[in-house]
């Protein structure tokens, strides 16, 4: 045991305001919406600037008529087990009908239990936490979408050059 | 684990200054710990500590900034305004209990 003579205070680096971090969202799946989420909540809860950049399929996170309802497949992915027995999913039956639905079940099942919540009221925390969100330009002409189709925290459809010019200086994470 | 003085009494803390013991916290501790970390307290910012600690003590675990958002009914824009920049931790620290486990 040690005692100090001067009080010991947390260092919470509140002058410290360089770091940036940012996140390029190109996946729509469920299980894949989720890495850039947690992360960029986490960054926000440390007080560093967080841009989230939503490109090619991870657009349907942010448009309003899809992010409510991704999947989450498990074709392709052979860490894919039942929640019993350790049983991994044969990838021969990963694609019969009713294996997709089945299987966006548990997992949300399985996130919610964790009380994180599903993309869209985690959106809107990462907004209220102070995080920008950013549409790709080129995905949007793509999918003939607007900024009307999309989630209300967007900030903007902004180009390829943008976000490059915008993460000056930032730590990147394709996802 | 180190003993730290605060406030004239012998407090334990970890390595990084939180206090390890729920019962040796009270009122006036607070107010010196807020001060140690420039946080002038306010209504709000007592009734957000008092969630952390009736929830640790509940729970027995420290709630994440959005379980004090979600459970606590105090909003997440709120809390980076009362705690800026790093809500959970100061929230943690002020109440005096550990910095909270959970990711999200």
């Amino acid at each position: 045991m040690t005692t100090t003579e001067t009080t010991l205070v947390p260092n919470f680096d509140d002058d410290e305001t360089d770091r940036k971090i940012a996140f390029i969202c190109s996946k729509g799946n469920l299980d894949m919406a989720y890495p850039a989420l947690v992360l960029a909540n986490a960054a926000l809860g440390e007080g560093i600037e967080t841009h989230l950049f939503f490109t090619f399929w991870g657009f349907d996170m942010i448009t309003k008529s899809r992010m409510h309802d991704l999947k989450f497949s498990p074709v392709g992915n052979t860490a894919m087990h039942l929640p019993v027995g350790d049983v991994r999913i044969p990838q021969a039956l990963a694609p019969m009908p009713g294996m997709q639905p089945m299987a966006t079940k548990m997992i949300k099942d399985q996130i919610a239990a964790l009380g994180v919540p599903e993309v869209p009221e985690f959106l809107d925390q990462i907004v209220a936490s102070g995080g920008k969100l950013w549409a790709c330009r080129m995905s949007a002409d793509m999918n003939h979408l607007t900024e009307s189709d999309l989630y209300d925290g967007v900030e903007a459809i902004i180009n390829a050059s943008d976000f490059i010019e915008m993460t000056d200086g930032a730590q990147l994470l394709f996802i | 684990m180190p003993v730290t003085t605060i406030n004239g009494r012998e407090i334990h803390v970890d390595d990084e200054g939180f206090l390890t013991e729920y019962d040796e916290w009270d009122e006036d501790l607070a107010k010196v710990l807020a001060a140690n970390i420039n946080v002038d307290l306010t209504d709000d910012h007592w009734a957000a500590i008092k969630f952390v600690r009736e929830d640790f003590k509940a729970q027995g675990e420290t709630p994440t900034i959005r379980r004090v958002s979600t459970a606590g009914g105090i909003d997440t824009k709120k809390l980076f305004q009362l705690f800026p920049k790093k809500p959970a931790k100061k929230m943690s620290y002020i109440a005096g209990v550990p910095k909270p486990h959970g990711c999200v």
